[in-house]
């Protein structure tokens, strides 16, 4: 039995966070009353004609340039022409034979060995309106139609057949996906279907240089279902070719739950799209100074971020790659470093507390009231041994809620450690006579007792002494 | 009724009358709409008369004249007809079309809220082939128009309504949409100036499309002056149309009497050799013999790939055409088969589109989506699209030396009703001198040029440089002294 190898290439469609649809002024809010943002243009009225949505083009062009990508200077719009209810000119304007952008790719990297996925190209398209056929009292005979979504742009990014599990796929899918986040290209709002995924996946003995056929799984909106997905799919392929069967090129769905694949219909009976020219959009002509401006406008990429960190501030890969899951995150971070002039504390304390509060809340670090400065106040607290660590935490937690300083909190609290021996002394006295046989012991060598006598100063302190004082005094009492 | 242009009014009479005074607004748009009363129902001009929106505006005109406001309006209550295929809000708009026969527009084609600017009052819409397909306004749902000139007659398509409006004297001015020969055929049927601008010109937002990068909307008059005015109105950049032009419109009224000394009239004598009838070509020489006489001169051209351009007219316009009209699935507005419970969604569509559809338009959606489909594209439709690209470098060729090309609009005059539609190819053939300016978006006009020995109307055709309207209309003129 031979070892099988998979090959998967991925499509992804990405909604551009644009304010208005692509060819029309309509507005692109999800989650409206259907049927609300729609005009002449984006319901193919007789006689309404498309205009191109120069955000759009920005958008599309950020994300090709992001993806390192070749920009076209002369990119052409063609129609996709099939019947479809939600379809409403039967055509959907989408570019086919002169996409906007070619090549590029990003590194994956999948426990610890990197791969480059290569990218065949970026083109723009409009995004069609939504069927509903369930959830009517009559949904059994007929279907409604939302064209809210009708026009919304859309960019569609083609992966060559570079990956080879489906761990890779979804790490692709994934790094994608925080780029085009990255660089304000899309919300990264899976469940709202702004980014969609189809994956192409096929199989072929090891050693084997040409294709499989291939099963096209359509609209996956998770990385992990696309995983799953992938895994069922490999699965079922090879499956079958062991069995003497043969895999029919079709397109499938992923039931998530089943986690399995099924057929939605082969390609013997797909349609002929008759794409040609839109001739009613003019060549889109992108001069060389537009995509110089974008080019200058594009800000520093995850990857370059996360190598910046690690040098600049002498973070671990661990810290650069968590700081770096968001562009916000990763400027809190550089802001609380700043201010702070400690790195690794703020590293530490933005993966630590503040990720935590912010998941414990369900709030996106745009939305933690703790200024970095605020923040940067209390790490030079610590830092100066004005207030222990587990002080600090609570320190951090009133300063979430009241937005006052850090300063402000200790002081008012009167938190600040005791590192005055002759207030600490009689604590460390009290305690030694409380105990003189955790004393013995000690003496006989039991060093692990010390820290419960730590404990209690630390307890008789209310919390306020720094507990290396405390060490200090008794080491000398104890002798 | 009689269609000799001097019976008539102008339409820039009938401005210069309101702005003075000498008339009212209302006066004006009641005589058109008796006219359309007494004459419309032997003629079948019009799909819709909008007869009380258009004593209503006529009315609000006359009242701001008692104010002194909006005098400088060009075609300040001047009755206008448009065709049905330009978007009306609120009114009935049906390309004449069984599918579109109840529809009414949210919107108004941006050149119909311009003339409404310019002051003009629309007072109907008018007869056409469906959707525009077809020379004879024969291919209506609503009954072929007749010619004014010979009532057993078409009087061309497919703007053919707009012009019987204008050649009987129901309006003074109508417009039209010109795909490949669709305003200058039935201006020539008819007797009228027909002027198809360069491509861009005109907007085309709310013109219902047939081919988009054929059509353009343009005036049908019963003067050089009157085109002029009316394409002034509608001309240049709209946001709402990508392919309309940022090329500044000229005043095309200056234009006019600047006479034709010194011009340069190309003629492809060899165009002419075969199928034009007699009486075409003695209207077309005597043309040329009164622009001789007024100073201009004649230059032998060759247009070597004009023959190829009527195939490649039909494969283009085909082509877009089928998809165009997909988007008439009965699904969102429009005609809608009923369904018996066992149909679903694909009869739906077959259905809707078998009964809302008439045979010329389904034999277009038929060749055009041929043309496109896989495997017959590069062969077809690219192709066409180059030969389109020889036919464009033929004309820089020909403006090399010449301003003006001049041929005949028509092979021959207007023939009777019924007469050619049994043969679709036959009718296609007619469009030979029409349809090069719709491919490489050239200007053309046709105005008339005398009438044949059986007394029906000559016309004759200049072409022109990109966006130079203006000399179309001045040469265009000195016909008429
Ligand atoms: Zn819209």
């Amino acid at each position: 039995m031979p070892t099988y190898e998979p090959v998967i290439g991925l499509e992804i469609h990405a909604q551009l966070c644009t304010r208005t649809k692509i060819f029309c002024g309509c507005a692109t809010d999800f989650g409206a009353d259907p049927n609300t943002h729609i005009c002449p243009v984006c319901l193919g009225m007789p006689g309404a004609l498309p205009v191109l949505n120069s955000q759009a083009v920005d958008l599309a062009l950020r994300a090709a340039l992001a993806l390192g990508c070749d920009v076209q200077p002369r990119s052409v719009f063609a129609r996709k022409n099939y019947f479809y209810p939600d379809l409403p000119k039967g055509y959907q304007i989408s570019q086919y034979a002169e996409p906007l952008a070619l090549g590029g790719g990003i590194d994956v990297e999948v426990d610890g060995s990197s791969a480059f996925v290569r990218l065949t190209r970026i083109h723009m398209e409009e995004d069609a309106g939504k069927s509903l056929h369930e959830g009517f009292a009559d949904s059994d005979r007929k279907t409604y139609l939302d064209f809210n979504r009708a026009g919304t742009p859309l960019i569609e990014i083609v992966s060559e057949p570079d990956m080879r599990s489906a761990a890779q796929a979804a790490t692709f899918f994934e790094r994608l996906c925080q780029v085009l986040v990255w660089i304000g290209v899309n919300d990264g709002n899976m469940d709202e279907g702004s980014l969609r995924c189809d994956a192409n996946v096929s199989v072929r003995p090891v050693g084997q240089s040409t294709l499989g056929t291939k099963a096209e799984v359509k609209n996956v909106n998770s990385f992990r279902y696309l995983q799953k997905a992938i895994e069922y799919e490999i699965g079922r392929q090879i499956d079958l070719i062991e069995h003497g069967g043969r895999v029919v090129q079709e397109t499938r769905l992923f039931d998530a739950a089943q986690g399995k694949t099924y057929s939605m219909r082969s390609k013997e009976e797909a349609h002929d799209y008759r794409y040609f020219p839109d001739p009613d959009l003019p060549t889109l002509v992108v001069a060389a100074g537009r995509l110089a401006e974008a080019r200058a406008a594009l800000p520093e990429l995850p990857d370059a971020r996360r190598a910046r960190l690690m040098t600049q501030y002498g973070l671990p890969a661990y810290d650069a790659d968590l700081l770096t899951q968001s562009r916000e995150l990763a400027d809190y971070f550089e802001a609380t470093a700043s201010a702070s002039g400690l790195p690794k504390a703020a590293s530490n304390w933005v993966m630590g507390e503040v990720l935590r509060t912010m998941k414990e809340r369900a709030v996106p670090i745009t939305a933690v009231p703790t200024t970095p400065t605020a923040l940067a106040g209390l790490l030079r607290l610590v830092d100066a041994g004005t207030i222990s660590s587990t002080v600090a935490k609570d320190v951090f937690a009133t300063m979430y809620e009241s937005g006052r300083s850090a300063d402000e909190i200790v002081e008012s609290q009167g938190l600040a450690q005791v590192s005055d021996t002759s207030a600490l002394e009689p604590h460390v006295a009290a305690v030694l006579a409380a105990h003189p046989d955790v004393v013995e012991e000690i003496r006989a060598g039991k060093d692990r007792k010390f820290q419960f006598l730590v404990g209690q100063v630390m307890k008789a302190s209310r919390g306020k002494a720094d507990p290396k004082v405390v060490t200090d005094l008794l080491t000398r009492a104890i002798g | 009724m009689t269609p000799t242009p001097s019976a008539h009014p102008s339409a820039r009479s009938i401005a210069d009358d309101i702005r003075t005074g000498r008339r009212t607004a209302v006066e004006v748009c009641a005589a058109s709409l008796a006219a359309i009363a007494s004459n419309d129902p032997r003629l079948t001009a019009f799909v819709t008369v909008t007869g009380e929106r258009a004593l209503e505006t006529a009315a609000r005109i006359d009242a701001d004249r008692a104010r002194g406001a909006g005098l400088d309006r060009p075609l300040l209550g001047v009755p206008m007809a448009v065709k049905d295929n330009l978007c009306t809000a609120g009114v009935r708009t049906t390309a004449a079309s069984r599918v579109l026969a109840d529809y009414v527009p949210p919107y108004s084609a941006t050149v119909i809220t311009r003339l409404q600017e310019a002051g003009a009052v629309v007072i109907g819409k008018t007869n056409l082939d469906e959707f525009s397909m077809g020379s004879s306004t024969e291919h209506s749902a609503l009954g072929a128009t007749r010619n004014p000139w010979d009532e057993a007659r078409t009087p061309g398509g497919s703007s053919g309504g707009s012009a019987a409006a204008v050649a009987a004297g129901m309006v003074p001015a109508a417009l039209g949409s010109d795909t490949g020969g669709s305003i200058r055929q039935p201006a020539a049927f008819c007797g009228l100036v027909g002027l198809k601008p360069t491509y861009g010109r005109v907007s085309r937002y709310g013109l219902i499309a047939f081919a988009s990068s054929l059509d353009q909307v343009g005036p049908m008059t019963r003067t050089a002056a009157d085109a002029a005015l009316v394409l002034e109105a509608i001309a240049g950049h709209d946001p709402h149309d990508a392919t309309s032009s940022h090329e500044p419109v000229p005043s095309l009224r200056a234009a006019l009497g600047r006479g034709v000394v010194g011009l340069r009239i190309g003629v492809p004598r060899t165009l002419l050799q075969d199928g034009v009838d007699q009486g075409i070509l003695n209207g077309f020489d005597a043309a040329l013999a009164r622009w001789t006489a007024a100073g201009a001169q004649l230059v032998d051209i060759t247009l070597p790939h004009t023959a190829h351009a009527v195939p490649v007219y039909y494969l283009i316009a085909t082509a877009e055409a089928s998809s165009n009209l997909s988007r008439y699935d009965g699904v969102r507005y429009g005609a809608r088969a009923s369904l018996t419970r066992e149909q679903g969604l694909r009869d739906a569509y077959m259905l809707t589109r078998a009964q809302g559809f008439g045979d010329e338009v389904k034999r277009r959606i038929m060749l055009g989506t041929y043309v496109l489909s896989h495997g017959y594209y590069e062969a077809y439709y690219l192709k066409a699209q180059q030969v389109r690209t020889l036919l464009r470098r033929d004309y820089d060729d020909a403006f090399g030396l010449c301003d003006v090309v001049a041929m005949p609009t028509t092979p021959s005059p207007a023939y009777r009703l019924g007469e050619k539609t049994d043969s679709p190819l036959q009718m296609y053939l007619e469009d030979i001198f029409t349809v090069s300016a719709n491919l490489t978006g050239l200007p053309a006009l046709s105005a008339p040029a005398g009438l044949t020995s059986d007394g029906l109307p000559v016309g004759v055709q200049l072409m022109g440089r990109m966006f130079d309207e203006a000399t179309l209309l001045a040469a265009a003129q000195v016909l008429e002294d």
